[in-house]
C-alpha cells in the first residue's frame, strides 16, 4: 500500500456513495434500546421499497444525544429522527417517497449539536466503524503516511508539542512533552499503550470513541510509535466494554490486511503491531504502573514514581502510555499542523474536550466544546438545564477525583487551570449534573465508598483511610457525628491526599473537600452538639473557659 | 560511581548515585522510621511511614523508594510528618486486631516499639475489628490475619530470597488478604519449602512459629514425677 493506492480506496469508496444516506447509530447506548434491530429494518425496507440504488443504511457510531436513542440520522435532508423502534423504523424510508412518518423528530440544529466543535468525535456518528474504507474515506491513514515519508520522528514531536495538546487521561501532561521523553529515552525495545481503562462512574467517552471509530485511536498510536520509536502497541481495555473490543479487533485485523499495521507500513522501514489487553474491571488499573503491572501479568497495583513510564515502563523499557482520547486526537493534529490545533481553546488547555454528560439534565449524551466553554453553555444551553423546573446545584466534574462546582460558578470556564483553581479537576470528561434534590454529603459518600472499593489496599492511608472516612460520612449521614467528628474527617482528608502513594488515594479526599468547601453548611446541619463541650461554672468576674 | 551530596536535617551527608534517601540518613546516623521496609529486599513504599520533606518540592517523599540527587535539601522531622506517622499507626491499630498483651510478638514486634517511638499512645479512629481467620494448617508455622498490617515483607521473602513463592496478596483494599498459594490453608500449600523466611521478615505478631502462642503451652507431668522420685525415694533416674 502506498499514498495512490490510499487515495484510490478513498475515491473508490466515494464515488460508490449513494446519493441518500440514513445513518443508524450502532453504539452502545443505542443498541443498549434495540438499535441494532432498527438498522436491519431500515435495511429491509430500503430493499422492499426497491431503494437500493439510491439509499445506503449505514451503522455508525454514537450521534450524541444518546438520551433520545436509538438515534437515525438522514443525509443530505439532516433530518434527525428519536426514540425509533424497530416496528416504526419503516416509516423513516416511507417518508424518502414523501410518506408522513411517524417517528418523533428531533433538531439537528439544537444547541446541543450546534455548540459542539469536533476533532475526537468528527467520524463520530459519520463512519462505519467495522469498515476502514469508511475511515480511509474520511482521510484516514493519511497522517501516518504522511509522518512516515514526509517527517522525520522529530519533526512529528516537534508538531505535537506545537499543539499544545494535553493528556486527556486525567491529570492533563503536555502530550509532546511525554512523547520527546520517550524518544530520547536510550533503550532498543519500546511500547505504546493505550489507556482505555476508563472506570469513572458516569464517564463513557472513551468507550464511545472506540466503539464509534476506533481507526483514529489506531492510527493516533501508529503515529506516537513512530515518534518514539515503538514497534508494538498494547490497548488496555475493559472487559465490560464487549463491543469496544469488538470493533477494536475488527479495526486491527483491517489495519493489518490493507498494510497500515503490521511490518513494513506504507512500504518504509516502520513495523508496528498492536494487541489488545483485556482488564478485569478494577478501577486502579487505570492508573499507568498499576496497568502496566497488569499487561505484565502480575497484581495490578501501583508502584511509586519516580522512575516514569516514559523511562521504564513496560518490562522496563521506555513505554509511551496516553489516554484513548488522546490518541484520537493526533491524526487531526498532524494532518491539520499544531498551529492550527494550538489556535482552538484557551491559552493552556488547547482544543476541545469530549464529555459524558450525565445527571439531572434534560439532554444526556456526548458532548465535544472547545476548552474554555462556560459550565454554563453546556449545562443550560446544550444539556437544557434540570427536568421537571428543578435548578441545577452543582456539576461534578472528575468523576472520584473530582469536585462539585456549585452552581454561582457555572460560568466557570471549563479548561485544567479554571477547575483546578475551584477544586475540581477536569479528569477524562464525566459530568455529572445535580439538581437541588441532591444531599452534598450523600454524594461525597457515594465517591468515597467507590475509592474505599477500588483501593488496591497497597498503602495504609488509602486502604485503611478510606474506610474512616467513609465511616465518618455514614455518620454524618445518620444525623449521629459531632463537630468533633467533622474535624477529624478533615484531618483524615489531609493525610490520605498528602501521603498516598498513587492518583487513587491522592484525590480521594477531592469529594469530600470540594463539597465541605462550597456546601459545609450541608454538614453542618447534620451534626449533633458535642456532647463533651462542658460549660464550667465559674465564679462572677473569671473568664469562661470551656474545655472540651 | 558518581557520589552525590544532599543535605539531611541540616547536616551534610554524602552517598553514592542511586542510594536512597533511606540509605544515606541510615549512613549518616539519622534514623527515619520504616515497617514495609527490609534490608536485604526491594522496596515497595507501601506504609508511607519513611515520607520526608523535600525543600522545593509540595509533595511529600517516601525515603525508602527515592533517590539521592545533588544539593538535596531534605527534612526527616517536621510537626506535620510525625503527625503523619501517628495517624497512619492509628488507622492500623484500628483496622484490624492488636491487643499486644495477647500476642505472641508482644515486646518483640516492631509496630508496638514504632508506636511507642512516635507517641501514638491512643487510637482516636473507629476500630473496625474484622472477625479475621487464624490459619494453624502448617505443621511448623501459624498465621494470624489479625495482626497483619500488610507490609509484604513475607511475599517479598518468600519470592525474591527463597523463590519459593508461596506467599502472595489477595483481594483489594481492607480486603486485601496475605495468601498461600492460591489461597489455599498453608499446611496444603507445595511450594512452601517451610524455610521459615517469612516468619523473621515479619514485623508484627502476624506470621509465628507454632507453640508460642498462648494457650499452646504443652507440659510434661511426668516431670514432676520424677522430682517426687528423686526427693522422697533418692531414685535419680526415671
Ligand atoms: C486511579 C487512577 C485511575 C486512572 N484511570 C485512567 C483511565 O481509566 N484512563 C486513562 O486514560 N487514564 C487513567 N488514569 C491516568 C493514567 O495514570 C495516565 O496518567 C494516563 O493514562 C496518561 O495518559 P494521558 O497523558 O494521555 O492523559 C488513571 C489514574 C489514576 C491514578
Ligand atoms: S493510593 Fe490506594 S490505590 Fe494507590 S497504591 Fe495506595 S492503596 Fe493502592
Ligand atoms: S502485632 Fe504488635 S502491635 Fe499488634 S498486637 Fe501484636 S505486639 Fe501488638
Ligand atoms: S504477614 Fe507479616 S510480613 Fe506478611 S504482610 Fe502481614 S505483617 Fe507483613
Ligand atoms: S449511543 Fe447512540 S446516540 Fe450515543
Ligand atoms: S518504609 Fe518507605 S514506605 Fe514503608
Amino acid at each position: 500500500m502506498d499514498l495512490k493506492d490510499l487515495l484510490a480506496l478513498k475515491e473508490k469508496e466515494l464515488a460508490a456513495r449513494k446519493p441518500i444516506v440514513i445513518r443508524c447509530c450502532t453504539a452502545a447506548g443505542c443498541l443498549s434500546s434495540r438499535g441494532e434491530a432498527v438498522k436491519e429494518r431500515l435495511e429491509r425496507a430500503v430493499y422492499d421499497a426497491g431503494l437500493g440504488e439510491r439509499v445506503e443504511v449505514r451503522g455508525v457510531g454514537c450521534l450524541r444525544l444518546c438520551c433520545q436513542g436509538p438515534l437515525v440520522q438522514v443525509d443530505p435532508d439532516n433530518l434527525l429522527y428519536e426514540r425509533v423502534t424497530p416496528e416504526e423504523a419503516g416509516s423513516i424510508v416511507d417518508a424518502l417517497n414523501g410518506e408522513k412518518v411517524s417517528v418523533a423528530r428531533g433538531n439537528p440544529n439544537d444547541p446541543f449539536f450546534t455548540k459542539q466543535q469536533s476533532i475526537v468525535l468528527a467520524n463520530s456518528g459519520v463512519v462505519d466503524p467495522n469498515r476502514i474504507e469508511s475511515y480511509v474515506a474520511a482521510d484516514g491513514y493519511q497522517a501516518l503516511h504522511q509522518a512516515l515519508h514526509e517527517m522525520t520522528p522529530k519533526a512529528v514531536v516537534e508538531e505535537m508539542l506545537a499543539s499544545g495538546l494535553r493528556g486527556r487521561g486525567g491529570a492533563g501532561y503536555p502530550t509532546g512533552l511525554k512523547w520527546a521523553t520517550v524518544q530520547k529515552a536510550a533503550g532498543a525495545k519500546k511500547y505504546v499503550i493505550c489507556n482505555a481503562d476508563e472506570g469513572d462512574p458516569g464517564a463513557f467517552m472513551d468507550r464511545s470513541v472506540l466503539e464509534s471509530d476506533p481507526h483514529s485511536v489506531l492510527e493516533g498510536m501508529a503515529l506516537g510509535a513512530y515518534a518514539v520509536g515503538a514497534d508494538q502497541g498494547y490497548i488496555y481495555v475493559r472487559a465490560e466494554y464487549p463491543l469496544a473490543i469488538a470493533r477494536l479487533q475488527t479495526a486491527i485485523n483491517q489495519a493489518r490486511r490493507l498494510g497500515v499495521l503490521g511490518s513494513a507500513v506504507f512500504e518504509s522501514p516502520f513495523h508496528f503491531n498492536v494487541d489488545l489487553r483485556i482488564g478485569a474491571g478494577a478501577f486502579v488499573c487505570g492508573e499507568e504502573t498499576a496497568l502496566m503491572a497488569s499487561v505484565e501479568g502480575k497484581r495490578g497495583t501501583p508502584r511509586p514514581r519516580p522512575p516514569f513510564p516514559a523511562e521504564s515502563g513496560l518490562w522496563n523499557c521506555p513505554t509511551l502510555i496516553n489516554n484513548v482520547e488522546t490518541f484520537a486526537n493526533v491524526p487531526a493534529i498532524l494532518r491539520r499542523g499544531g498551529a492550527w490545533f494550538a489556535g482552538i481553546g484557551t491559552e493552556r488547555s488547547k482544543g476541545t474536550k469530549v464529555f459524558a454528560l450525565a445527571g439531572k439534565i434534560r439532554n444526556t449524551g456526548l458532548i465535544e466544546v472547545p476548552m474554555g466553554t462556560p459550565l454554563r453553555v453546556i449545562v443550560e444551553e446544550m444539556g437544557g438545564g434540570a427536568p421537571d423546573g428543578a435548578s441545577i446545584k452543582a456539576v461534578q466534574t472528575g468523576g472520584p477525583s473530582g469536585g462539585c462546582i456549585p452552581a454561582e460558578h457555572l460560568d466557570t470556564p471549563v479548561d485544567y487551570d479554571s477547575l483546578n483553581k475551584l477544586g475540581s479537576i477536569m479528569g477524562s470528561g464525566g459530568m455529572i449534573v445535580m439538581d437541588d434534590s441532591t444531599r452534598m454529603v450523600d454524594v461525597a459518600r457515594f465517591f468515597m465508598e467507590f475509592c474505599m472499593d477500588e483501593s488496591c489496599g497497597k498503602c495504609i492511608p488509602c486502604r485503611a483511610g478510606t474506610v474512616q472516612i467513609h465511616g465518618l460520612l455514614a455518620k454524618v449521614l445518620a444525623g449521629e457525628a459531632t463537630a468533633r467528628d467533622l474535624g477529624q474527617l478533615e484531618e483524615l482528608c489531609d493525610l490520605v491526599k498528602n501521603t498516598s502513594l498513587c492518583g487513587l488515594g491522592q484525590t480521594a479526599p477531592n469529594p469530600v473537600l470540594s463539597t465541605l468547601r462550597f456546601f459545609r453548611r450541608e454538614y453542618e446541619e447534620l451534626l449533633l452538639p458535642d456532647p463533651f463541650a462542658v460549660k464550667l461554672a465559674v465564679p462572677e468576674g473569671t473568664v469562661s473557659v470551656e474545655i472540651r | 560511581m558518581a557520589v552525590r551530596t544532599l543535605t539531611i536535617d541540616s547536616k551534610q551527608v554524602s552517598a553514592e548515585e542511586g542510594t536512597t534517601i533511606l540509605g544515606a540518613a541510615r549512613d549518616a546516623g539519622i534514623s527515619i522510621p520504616t515497617l514495609c521496609h527490609l534490608d536485604g529486599i526491594y522496596d515497595v513504599g507501601a506504609c508511607r511511614m519513611c515520607l520526608v520533606e523535600l525543600a522545593g518540592s509540595p509533595r511529600l517523599l517516601p525515603a525508602c523508594t527515592t533517590m539521592v540527587a545533588e544539593g538535596m535539601d531534605v527534612r526527616t522531622q517536621s510537626d506535620r510528618l510525625r503527625r503523619y506517622r501517628r495517624m497512619i499507626l492509628e488507622l492500623l491499630f484500628a483496622e484490624r486486631n492488636h491487643v499486644c498483651a495477647a500476642c505472641v510478638s508482644n515486646g518483640h514486634c516492631e509496630l508496638q516499639t514504632m508506636a511507642y517511638s512516635q507517641g501514638m499512645d491512643h487510637v482516636r479512629f473507629a476500630y473496625q475489628s474484622p472477625l479475621l481467620e487464624v490459619d494453624l494448617t502448617h505443621a511448623s508455622f501459624g498465621m494470624d490475619h489479625n495482626r497483619c498490617i500488610l507490609c509484604t515483607r513475607c511475599v517479598r521473602v518468600c519470592w525474591h530470597i527463597e523463590g519459593a513463592g508461596t506467599k502472595n496478596v489477595s483481594g483489594r483494599g481492607t480486603h486485601a488478604r496475605i495468601i498461600s498459594d492460591l489461597n489455599q490453608p498453608w499446611g496444603m500449600s507445595e511450594t512452601c519449602s517451610a524455610c521459615g523466611k517469612c516468619i523473621q521478615a515479619c514485623p508484627t505478631g502476624a506470621l509465628f512459629r507454632r507453640g508460642m502462642t498462648a494457650g499452646e503451652m504443652e507440659r510434661d507431668r511426668t516431670r514432676l514425677e520424677f522430682l517426687v522420685n528423686a526427693r522422697e525415694k533418692k531414685q535419680w533416674n526415671v
